[in-house]
């Protein structure tokens, strides 16, 4: 045992810096041949950051891992959304009505991950896009609402992220969303565990480098929700979220808590101008 | 009995006489190994899908016997020479006695 992981290191110490030198790589993402916006400038509010150029998560996986990303064949992550499909069109509730009776086919979704978590006026809170899920359950439809990051609830954001892929994500940050903007930075900031770490640590200040084995991305989120082939399944962004900080040996906030909410609309917004890619293949 | 299976299959409408076209299929389905236990520490049945055949008008293109270690959402990509237009048939045979369906038309 002690043995094979002193090989792993040493191999890794060999291979890694001319493998990846310099991080990213420079591939382009096309799916089903359309371009995807995968690295761009990164927006005004970021200036403080450090950070010129956002580049996608997908730059930072190894080139088996992205080739399942062109094809929505090959994704894995597209049987979800075949489920949701089905579901799409199940009439539940009370109301006796599906999704599509209200929004007909779900390319009517177009554009709407795209500026999640958005500000909802009427009910004065931040919904994320499972939150609005939900709200149409048991408000429209009567129905019981998903667990917040069961797969029915995935596969159902995957379907309505899909109809935005290549949409670049535009997520607001003014006005009412300000205080939630705030809120999330302080969280991204903050160090949480026994290992003391902030998603800066390693997002920010160490993109491109090795956590042990794993190469680092800029933590952006927009390829959510994500297959991640080590769970044969897909992710939300608050599962992710939640294994980050347990990681840092930390004690998590819950998936839909407030921090979470506000920390999504402040990780997302990091992301404004990179392309909707949900649900995108990871490792 | 495994829920949610659904097959998919790709394959080229149109190839030319003996061309070797790629196929892929893809069928969801849990593929529980057998060797888990539930919460309760008893055993979960084994419900794997067991067989994937191809036949291309009649003729087997590929006969596949499949075993508990394969993955969830079992995919095979592989390559058939079309020798003339016709119909390829895929079948999935489940543990549980089911058999899942496609067929894809190609004309040259």
């Amino acid at each position: 045992m002690k043995y094979k992981s002193l090989t792993a290191l040493a191999a890794l110490a060999i291979s890694a810096p001319m493998v990846f030198a310099g991080g990213a790589d420079d591939d382009a993402l096309v799916i089903d041949g359309q371009e995807m916006i995968s690295k761009t400038a990164a927006p005004a509010h970021m200036a403080e950051t450090g950070i010129d150029t956002i580049i996608s998560g997908w730059h930072f996986r190894e080139d088996d891992t992205q080739a399942m990303q062109l094809d929505t064949f090959d994704n894995p992550g597209m049987i979800a959304v075949d489920q949701a499909m089905d579901a799409w069109n199940t009439v539940e509730g009370t109301a006796e009505k599906s999704c599509a009776s209200c929004h007909e086919g779900p390319e009517s979704m177009k554009g709407v991950r795209a500026v999640y978590p958005k500000w909802n006026a009427e009910a004065g809170e931040m919904r994320t896009l499972a939150m609005q899920i939900n709200n149409c359950r048991t408000e429209q439809m009567g129905a019981e609402p998903y667990k917040y990051d069961k797969a029915e609830m995935t596969a159902m954001e995957a379907l309505i992220t899909v109809q935005s892929r290549g949409m670049p994500v535009n997520v607001a940050i003014d006005g009412p969303a300000a205080e939630y903007y705030e809120k999330g930075k302080e969280i991204y900031y903050t160090r949480y565990g026994q290992l003391e770490l902030s998603c800066a640590s390693c997002h920010e200040q160490n993109y491109g480098n090795y956590i042990r084995a794993d190469h680092l991305s800029q933590g952006q989120i927009n390829g959510f929700p994500t297959y991640r082939l080590k769970n044969a399944g897909l992710v939300q962004v608050h599962n992710r979220f939640r294994g980050c900080i347990r990681d840092t040996r930390a004690e998590t906030f819950a998936v839909g808590s407030p921090e979470f909410v506000a920390l999504e609309v402040y990780v997302a917004s990091r992301g404004n101008g990179l392309s909707v890619e949900g649900p995108s293949v990871r490792q | 009995m495994a829920s949610g299976v659904k097959p998919r299959v790709k394959v080229p409408k149109s190839a030319s006489a003996g061309e070797a076209i790629t196929i892929k299929t893809l069928i969801s389905h849990p593929m529980e190994s057998g060797q888990r236990k539930d919460g309760d520490g008893n055993p979960i049945p084994r419900s794997i899908i067991n067989r994937f055949t191809c036949e291309f008008n009649g003729q087997s293109v590929i006969d596949v016997k499949m075993e508990p270690a394969i993955s969830t959402n079992p995919y095979f990509e592989f390559e058939a020479t079309v020798p003339e237009a016709g119909e390829f048939a895929f079948t999935w045979y489940d543990d549980d006695g089911s058999v899942y369906n496609d067929n894809k038309a190609i004309t040259v």
